[in-house]
C-alpha cells in the first residue's frame, strides 16, 4: 500500500501567542513550531499500516516553521520518502492554497492512501483535509480514530465516533483521503540517537509546485485575547426575591419589555 | 521467572558483546549469579527480571523476553546494587542503561510519562516541559542580584547551574532564591547561566536515552565553554553524578561540587552566621547519588548540626544504607509504571521510616524529594507530624535569610 501523509508545523503553544501590530495576525515572529498533532497521529497511522501489509509511506510538509526536525524524526520512526514544498513566506498558507500544493505534489505519488490530521490548532475549521480531498478528486473521512487493513486490498476499515457514543467502522475504498484524530497506537517514541543518525543519513526531495497564493481567502478582521468581562452578579434571597431581580435584570436589557 | 534459552541457532550475543565494549562493562563476565542484586534492590520483589536475571539473559543470547518485560523501567538509581554486588560489577551505571538503550534501539516503547519527559528534555531542554525562556522566573523580585553570565559575561568563581525543578517548580523556587541569599551572604563571586541553562541529561542517560543525552552534553559543553569560571555548583545530585562520571566520557571534565560538600567546605564562615536556633528533631534523608553513589554522608550532617536548636536523629536505615526515595535517574516518572507492576512508591515507604524516629523535620538534599516526600507524607498521613525541608531552608532560617521573613 502507498500512503502519503501530510505534515504541518503549528505555533508551540509553550510560549505565548502574541498578537501581531496590524492586529489582524499572530506575530510568528517569536514562536517556536512544532508538529501538529493529529497530523502526528496520521503518521503513526500510516506506519502501523505499512507495517501491518507491507508498503510504503511518503511524507510531504511545507518548507515551514522547525519542518527539518520534524522530517528527521519522521525518517526515525520510518517514513520512506520526505518531500518538501519549498515555502518563502512568513506565515502559513490558508486552507485552499494549501490544499493546491499539497494536492499538486500528492498527485504525482499515485497514493493508494492519504492521511492528513483532521485539524490544526491554528486552522479555521479543520478545512484542509476536505478541500484537498475535493481537489484530488477523492473520496474524504474525517475525524478518524484508527484505521485496520481491510480483507479485501481495495479498501480499509476506517473507525469513527459520532456524538452519544455512536462508532462506526466503515469499509474506505480506496484512493481516498483520511482526515485522522487518532491513530491505533500512540505515536510511537523514537530514540534521539535514531533521528541523529537520520539527520546524517536522510535526503528531502524538494518538489516546487506551480500553485498560487490564494488572496482574501478568509478576511480576518480583528484577532484579540479573550477579553475579560464584569462579573457575574450571584441573586440571593428568596425564591420570589430571585425571580423579581431576574425580571428586572431581563427588563434592564431590553429582553423583556 | 527466567526463560529457558531458545535453541542454539537463535543465539545473539550481540548485546553481550555490546556490554562488554562499554566503559566499566568488563565486570559483568564475572558475575557469579549469587542473587544480592536482586535481593538489595528495594523493587527487585517486583522484577521479573532483576539485574542477576538480565546477566544471565545476555549470556546465554537471549535478551528478547527481557527488553519487553516491564522490568526494563522498574529500576530508579539508587545504586544499592552496585555497592552490595561482591564482583563490584557497576550494574546502576553500566548494565540497566545498557539494557534500556537496547530495548529503545528495538523500538521497545518506555511507559508514556518517560516519553513525555523525554521529549520535554529533547524540545526544551528541561524535564517540566516549561518555556525555556522562563528559566530565571525563579529569581523574579529577589532581593540579591543574579548575575545572568550569558547576558554580562565575566570571569567569577562558580556558576551555579539552578536545574530544572528548582528553575521552574513552585515548591523548588523557594529553595533556589534562599541558596542565592546564602551564596550572596557568604561573599562568593558567582553566577547563572540563565535561560541557556539546560538539564545536564541526568536521567536520560540513566534511562538508556544515550542519544538524547549525548545531545545535551554538546549543547552544555559549548555553553560551558564559553565562560570562565572555576566550578561548577548544583543543588540536583543527579546532574552533580551525570558531571562527575558521564561527562569525561565526552570529553568534558569541570569541576563540580553538589552543593552540601560546597557549603560544608565553608562551614567556619557559616557557622558565625548561623544565629538564629531552628527549634527542631531533623533526620536526613541520604539522597542516592552523593551519599551512597559517592560516600559523601558527613557534609549534610556537619550542616545541620551547625544550626542552632537543631537535634539530629536517624533513620534505622541511613548513609549507605538508607532507603532510596524513587526518583532517581527518571523515576520521577515511572511511579504509575512501578505501582503497575507490583512495585510500590518507595518515597512512601521512606516517609514512614522518617516518622518513626519521632523527628518533626525531614531535611532533604536534592530538588526531587521536596515534592516526592511531601506527597508521600500526605498519602501516608504523617503531614501533622513532619514537615520536609531542604537543608538549604534550614541554614536560611538560621540565618535569617529565609523566604518567610523576607516576605
Amino acid at each position: 500500500m502507498k500512503i502519503v501523509v501530510v505534515l504541518r508545523q503549528v505555533p508551540d503553544l509553550i510560549e505565548p501567542l502574541e498578537i501581531a501590530d496590524s492586529g489582524t495576525a499572530l506575530d510568528l515572529d517569536g514562536a517556536s513550531f512544532l508538529l501538529n498533532e493529529s497530523d502526528d497521529h496520521a503518521l503513526e497511522q500510516a506506519l502501523l499500516l505499512k507495517e501491518s501489509v507491507g508498503g510504503t509511506v511518503t511524507v510531504v510538509a511545507l518548507d515551514f516553521g522547525d519542518v527539518d526536525n520534524t522530517l528527521y524524526a519522521a525518517a526515525a520512526k520510518g517514513a520512506d520518502q520526505i518531500i518538501k514544498i519549498p515555502w518563502e513566506n512568513d506565515m502559513p498558507p490558508g486552507p485552499r492554497t494549501a490544499a493546491d500544493m499539497y494536492a499538486e505534489v500528492i498527485r504525482a505519488q499515485e497514493a493508494d492512501l492519504v492521511m492528513i490530521g483532521c485539524q490544526a490548532h491554528d486552522e479555521l475549521q479543520g478545512a484542509l483535509g476536505s478541500i484537498m480531498a475535493q481537489t484530488l478528486k477523492l473520496p474524504y473521512l474525517g475525524v478518524i480514530r484508527g484505521v485496520d487493513p481491510s480483507e479485501d486490498p481495495a479498501f480499509v476499515e476506517a473507525f469513527k465516533e459520532f456524538p452519544g457514543a455512536v462508532k462506526a467502522r466503515m469499509e474506505v475504498r480506496l484512493p481516498a483521503v483520511l482526515g485522522v484524530l487518532a491513530a491505533n497506537e500512540p505515536p510511537r517514541y523514537v530514540p534521539v540517537s535514531r533521528i541523529r543518525a537520520a539527520t546524517k543519513s536522510t535526503e528531502f526531495e524538494e518538489r516546487e509546485t506551480a500553485a498560487e497564493m490564494l488572496d482574501q481567502e478568509i478576511t480576518i478582521t480583528r484577532i484579540y485575547a479573550p477579553e475579560v468581562g464584569e462579573r457575574a452578579e450571584m441573586l440571593e434571597g428568596s425564591e420570589s426575591e430571585v425571580a423579581e431581580r431576574i425580571t428586572e435584570i431581563l427588563l434592564e436589557r431590553g429582553v423583556l419589555k | 521467572m527466567v526463560q529457558p534459552p531458545a535453541p542454539e541457532a537463535e543465539l545473539d550475543l550481540s548485546f553481550l558483546e555490546h556490554l562488554l565494549a562499554s566503559p566499566d562493562g568488563e565486570p559483568i563476565l564475572s558475575c557469579m549469579q549469587c542473587g544480592t542484586c536482586s535481593g538489595a534492590c528495594p523493587l527487585g520483589h517486583a522484577m521479573e527480571y532483576p539485574p542477576r536475571a538480565m546477566i544471565l539473559q545476555a549470556r546465554v543470547g537471549d535478551m528478547s523476553p527481557v527488553l519487553s518485560s516491564p522490568s526494563v523501567w522498574m529500576c530508579v538509581g539508587c545504586y544499592t546494587c552496585t555497592l552490595r554486588c561482591p564482583r563490584e560489577i557497576d550494574l546502576t551505571d553500566t548494565l540497566w542503561p545498557a539494557v534500556r538503550d537496547e530495548a529503545l534501539q528495538k523500538g521497545m516503547q518506555p511507559p508514556a510519562e518517560l516519553q513525555t519527559a523525554f521529549q520535554n528534555l529533547y524540545m526544551y531542554g528541561n524535564v517540566l516541559g516549561q518555556s525555556p525562556r522562563k528559566r530565571l522566573k525563579w529569581a523574579d523580585g529577589l532581593d540579591v542580584p543574579v548575575l545572568d553570565l550569558t547576558k554580562n559575561p565575566q570571569p567569577v568563581e562558580i556558576i551555579w547551574l539552578v536545574g530544572c525543578y528548582p528553575s521552574y517548580y513552585p515548591r523548588n523556587q523557594v529553595v533556589s532564591r534562599e541558596f542565592a541569599r546564602i551564596l550572596t551572604k557568604l561573599e562568593v563571586s558567582w553566577g547563572v547561566l540563565g535561560v541557556k541553562e539546560k538539564s545536564l541529561g541526568d536521567c536520560d542517560r540513566l534511562f538508556g536515552e544515550e542519544g538524547l543525552f549525548e545531545t545535551l552534553v554538546e549543547s552544555n559543553n559549548e555553553l560551558f565553554e564559553r565562560h570562565q569560571f572555576k566550578e561548577l555548583i548544583l543543588l540536583d545530585p543527579h546532574s552533580f553524578r551525570a558531571l562527575q562520571q558521564f561527562y569525561p566520557r565526552y570529553g568534558v571534565d569541570i569541576p563540580a561540587q553538589h552543593y552540601v560538600t560546597y557549603l560544608a567546605e565553608r562551614i567556619d564562615q557559616l557557622r558565625p552566621l548561623l544565629q538564629k536556633p531552628v527549634n527542631a528533631t531533623v533526620t536526613y534523608h541520604d539522597n542516592c547519588c552523593v551519599g551512597r553513589r559517592c560516600a559523601c554522608f558527613d557534609a549534610p550532617r556537619e550542616l545541620l548540626e551547625a544550626i542552632p536548636g537543631i537535634s539530629l536523629v536517624e533513620m534505622a536505615r541511613n548513609k549507605d544504607n538508607a532507603l532510596c526515595c524513587g526518583g532517581g535517574g527518571g523515576g520521577m516518572w515511572l511511579d504509575a509504571h512501578i505501582t503497575e507492576h507490583g512495585g510500590h512508591r518507595l518515597s512512601d515507604e521512606r516517609i514512614r521510616q522518617a516518622a518513626e524516629t519521632g523527628a518533626n523535620v525531614l531535611a532533604v538534599s536534592c530538588p526531587y524529594e521536596l515534592s516526592r516526600f511531601e506527597d508521600s507524607a500526605k498519602v501516608v498521613g504523617v503531614d501533622d507530624q513532619l514537615v520536609v525541608r531542604d537543608i538549604i531552608e534550614l541554614l536560611a532560617e538560621s540565618m535569617g535569610l529565609s523566604e518567610k521573613e523576607k516576605t
